[in-house]
């Protein structure tokens, strides 16, 4: 690549502010690429009707197909059809999964006599992880936090052995802690791994 | 970091076939492939902010409210020697080996003059975002564009890639041959895509 620079500007030069579908994540102009276009046109119809013009219409179409022959546009509207059928199915199946999504509640002995507790994989029951991790401290009246494991996955931790009281809770659905499955909880133990 | 701008040779043997010709975000799993996150020597801090600076065709005032000095950079160690670099748990850049600086692609899309562009016809994109390398008649045919000869970018370039028809980016990649040579082949692979719209480097929005 070239290494010439541009003569220093004296002001940053401002970011553009891309919109991006709520939908799909898209720019909305890339919408019907994806996998999820009626919905995708349902809310951008409703949001910025004016940009849904100008997208959508008769002579947007039109333009659209640019280079493109009728054979590409019809196999593309296919595959859009295709697509969006396929991301149905596979929300069906991510809904099974949730239902099989498992919530570990992790005893970790950090020293003799300190133990925390972390509490892993709520969020996969559409839980607010910080709104549980608050509840936690109003209960326990302890530290509560969400931080990331190794694998940049959030997780709960709660000062103190709170494991079965949790357990409680999540039984009781108290406050945010809705929608888990008893079956779908486990509690386990993780000793100490070093001294300190 | 020595050199920044293109894959040393010193490496290229490391680059296994497998890694090189997929798209480097493809079933990349956060939750398996990232090994770790750390902090980042100050001095190493520098010579990446360096090595951007001369890279991206950006000027130091606006970098700096992209990445201010004090502000510290966090390493996300990834698989197969991908390292993403994010400020407050946002990844900004990444890098694959010892090779090129590439912005991710929202970053591009907040500041698309960083790279040069090349534009693939409306035909490819459908490929593009299943994945796929851009082929050089992609580039060449009616509704793709390549710059013009005065212009032309030498092999090994990171580019962002444009669609027919499209306002922002929809990937960004590096090119296999030089432009000119894109023209004259016009088979093969043309250009690499190393992130796409959609593909798993997209859906990271927080590490
Ligand atoms: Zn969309």
């Amino acid at each position: 690549m070239s290494a010439e620079q541009e003569t220093a500007a004296p002001q940053p030069k401002p970011p553009l502010q891309v919109l991006y579908c709520e939908v799909c994540t898209f720019p909305p102009e890339y919408c019907e690429f994806g996998s999820s276009l009626s919905k995708c046109k349902e809310w951008l119809k409703d949001e910025y009707p004016d940009l849904y013009d100008r997208y959508y219409s008769e002579e947007a179409l039109q333009a659209k197909m640019g280079t493109m022959s009728m054979e590409q546009q019809t196999k593309l509207e296919q595959d859009a059809a295709k697509k969006e059928a396929k991301a149905e199915a596979k929300a069906d199946a991510a809904k099974k999964k949730k239902l099989a999504s498992q919530v570990l509640i992790k005893r970790i002995q950090r020293q003799k006599n300190k133990y925390v507790t972390a509490i892993h994989g709520l969020e996969a029951f559409d839980i607010d992880l910080k709104k549980a991790a608050k509840l936690f401290a109003q209960t326990f009246a302890t530290g509560s936090s969400v931080t990331k494991n190794p694998q940049g996955q959030d997780e709960i931790v709660v000062q103190g052995d709170v494991s079965d009281e949790v357990l409680d809770m999540i039984r009781e659905e108290k406050g945010v802690l809705k929608g888990v499955p008893e079956a779908n909880v486990e509690l386990i133990e993780e000793k100490k791994k070093k001294g300190s | 970091m020595g050199r920044l701008s293109a894959i040393p040779l010193e490496y290229a043997h490391l680059r296994s076939p497998s890694t090189e010709s997929r798209v480097m975000f493809k079933k990349f799993q956060p939750s398996t492939d990232i090994s770790g996150q750390t902090a980042v020597k100050s001095s190493v801090q520098r010579s990446i902010r360096a090595g951007i600076l001369s890279n991206w065709k950006i000027d130091s005032d606006t970098f700096e409210s992209i990445w201010p000095k004090k502000e510290n950079i966090t390493l996300v160690k990834c698989r197969d020697h991908i390292s993403i670099y994010a400020l407050h748990g946002v990844p900004l850049f990444f890098q694959h080996f010892e090779g090129p600086f590439y912005p991710t692609l929202r970053l591009l899309h907040k500041y698309p003059f960083v790279l040069p562009t090349v534009r693939v016809d409306r035909g490819a994109i459908r490929f593009l975002l299943a994945g796929a390398h851009m082929m050089c008649p992609g580039f060449t045919s009616k509704g793709g564009s390549l710059p013009p000869a005065e212009e032309a970018l030498p092999a090994e370039t990171p580019v962002a890639i444009l669609a027919e028809g499209k306002e922002h980016a929809i990937a960004i990649g590096i090119t296999k041959l030089s432009t000119e040579d894109i023209k004259k082949v016009n088979k093969g692979v043309g250009v690499e895509v190393v992130t796409h719209l959609g593909d798993d480097l997209w859906a990271l929005q927080k590490v």
